[in-house]
């Protein structure tokens, strides 16, 4: 009998992944883009792109140096909760969020510099509110490659390996995600149960790609 | 009731410092110069786009507004201000429709009936529901123009919105500017670098080099006595020469070897004088200001031939389309009044 749980772990620790690595990552994005100081700029800009760039063992390194019982963060939620974030679910999220943040910050980033910064010089002599030229126009213009950022972050937090491995472990019906479920199952020689979790992940993955494509398509073809 | 639009500001750019100092009184005031003079700046500082470093903006209409005043910090967002401001790519939004543009600075209540006013007005019939990249260029400009109108603004800034489009849209558009500036009965400004396009626009006009005011005053006085040689280079005179000053009535032309005689009494501060290329005419050899031309070549073009003499001066003469053959005559003249006296 296949275990199910891998498949609901992972989905699970996607779908919250991701919606804080979407809206996090559309904030930071945009308060780069507007910063006017350039060096502060590329320092943050080095942080937040960090995790892509470093071995994933290395961020979850980092991250269990932060989040770890005796870690800044770690040691502050067993005193005040009672809860031990390393090795729990929880754990399989945030690595999740950290590997996949660049992806969606730096499409973002990279999307909101494509719009002409005269739309929103319009906007403003429109009278329109900040709020509304950043949701209208700003977000609006930039939407295509907003989402292929968010899609593909989406696809990377599923796929996160290294990082999750070192802060949430290979606990069985607990922090045990598909990658996870892949590599354990080849490692007690399952080819069978492996190939399973192997196709789900495919066709999640084609999936995704596809949404993605067929989004971005479709949106500059209204519009041209 | 005095309407005004004052204009008082300085700011420092990269190459140079920008300092223009106007006050507007009466329809349209053209800012001309060429590209990178501060023109644009001007008028994003007038739209609160750019901030300037010193200065004040306001305006005067049944109450006074004070857009920005450094000395006693106020400056207004663009929001506050109501501007219209034509943008040089019209800066329409790709993402929204013809109407969803036109309607985008509007509060709810007002909607519907303003924004299908100024689609008719702007001959947008039919084109409602389209987005802008389906549009032409003109279509464009006529959406902006109407997103613009529908908000109601105070004052109208045009930032060169001839310059992206071919010759034959721009005579057309610019014929709809022009009737729709004398309907309007706020302030506008015109940025361009074209001299024709404030000649037909503007009743005043400034000229600006490297962030200076060179030349301010009504449109056709600046255009018939440019005083200064930048000025008169940008107002069209083709011809400009260094001179020496022979006597109060004369001059001798050292780039063109030719002495010339003045209608004014030339003071001592000239140092360059000017002709515009159609003020020669034919001439016997001993009349006043004659030149011989020798040496002299001819081009062709649809409604004038344009004559280079030996000595480098310009000459136009309008023709008719079917006419091909031209005699330069032996010698040419320039009435001593179109000898345009020009200080460096």
């Amino acid at each position: 009998m296949m275990d199910w749980s891998p498949i609901f772990i992972s989905m699970k620790t996607a779908s919250v992944s991701i919606l804080i690595t979407f809206f996090v990552g559309l904030i930071v994005a945009w308060g780069i883009v507007k910063m006017k100081n350039d060096t502060i700029k590329i320092v943050l800009d080095g942080i937040f792109t960090l995790p892509i760039v470093l071995p994933p063992t290395v961020v979850g390194f980092f991250l269990l140096y932060i989040f770890g019982v005796r870690g800044p963060i770690g040691s502050f939620f067993i005193d005040f909760f009672a809860f031990k974030i390393a090795f729990s679910w929880p754990a399989t999220v945030i690595a999740a969020v950290v590997m996949s943040f660049p992806l969606m910050y730096r499409s973002s980033r990279g999307a909101f510099e494509q719009v002409d910064s005269n739309l929103l010089d319009a906007g403003r002599t429109l009278g329109m509110s900040e709020w509304k030229i950043f949701w209208k126009i700003l977000f609006a213009n930039a939407l295509p490659g907003i989402i292929s950022g968010g899609i593909l972050a989406y696809a990377r937090g599923l796929g996160e390996f290294g990082a999750t491995a070192m802060l949430a472990g290979n606990i069985a019906d607990q922090t045990r995600t598909l990658p996870m479920a892949v590599y354990s199952e080849v490692a007690a020689g399952n080819m069978g149960d492996a190939f399973n979790y192997v196709i789900f992940i495919v066709v999640i993955a084609f999936i995704a790609i596809f949404i993605m494509d067929f989004v971005s398509l479709r949106k500059e073809k209204q519009w041209k | 009731m005095d309407k005004s639009l004052k204009v008082n500001i300085q700011k420092k750019l990269n190459e140079f410092d920008l300092k223009v100092d106007f006050e507007l009184k009466r329809g349209c005031l053209g800012i001309l110069g060429p590209s990178g003079c501060g023109k644009s700046m001007t008028l994003k500082s007038v739209a609160g786009i750019v901030d300037p470093d010193k200065g004040i903006i306001s305006l005067k209409t049944n109450e006074e507004t004070t857009y920005f005043d450094s000395d006693n910090k106020i400056n207004l967002k663009p929001q506050k201000r109501n501007v219209g401001y034509l943008f040089q790519n019209y800066a329409l939004f790709p993402n929204m429709t013809v109407e969803e543009n036109v309607a985008c600075g509007l509060s709810k209540d007002s909607d519907e009936k303003r924004v299908s006013e100024m689609i008719r007005r702007f001959h947008l019939e039919g084109l409602e529901k389209r987005y802008p990249r389906q549009l032409s260029g003109g279509q464009q400009q006529r959406v902006a123009l109407a997103r613009i109108l529908a908000y109601g603004p105070d004052v109208i800034l045009l930032d060169e919105p001839f310059s992206a489009m071919d010759a034959f849209l721009k005579e057309q558009l610019r014929l709809e500017l022009v009737n729709l500036l004398e309907d309007f009965d706020g302030f506008s400004i015109l940025v361009t670098h074209d001299r024709d396009e404030v000649f037909q626009f503007c009743d005043d006009l400034i000229i600006l080099d490297k962030g200076k005011v060179i030349a301010q005053g009504p449109t056709h006085e600046v255009f018939e006595n440019p005083g200064k040689v930048q000025v008169a280079r940008l107002t069209g005179c083709k011809n400009i020469s260094r001179v020496e000053i022979i006597d109060d009535y004369h001059v001798k032309s050292l780039d063109w070897g030719v002495e010339f005689e003045a209608s004014e009494k030339i003071s001592p501060g000239i140092t360059h004088i000017g002709i515009r290329a159609h003020d020669f005419s034919a001439a016997g050899k001993d009349e006043v200001n004659v030149f011989g031309t020798n040496d002299s070549s001819k081009l062709e073009k649809p409604f004038e031939w344009e004559i280079t003499l030996a000595n480098g001066l310009w000459w136009k003469v309008d023709k008719k389309i079917h006419e091909h053959d031209f005699v330069i005559p032996e010698y040419l003249k320039v009435d001593p009044e179109n000898i345009i006296l020009l200080e460096e």
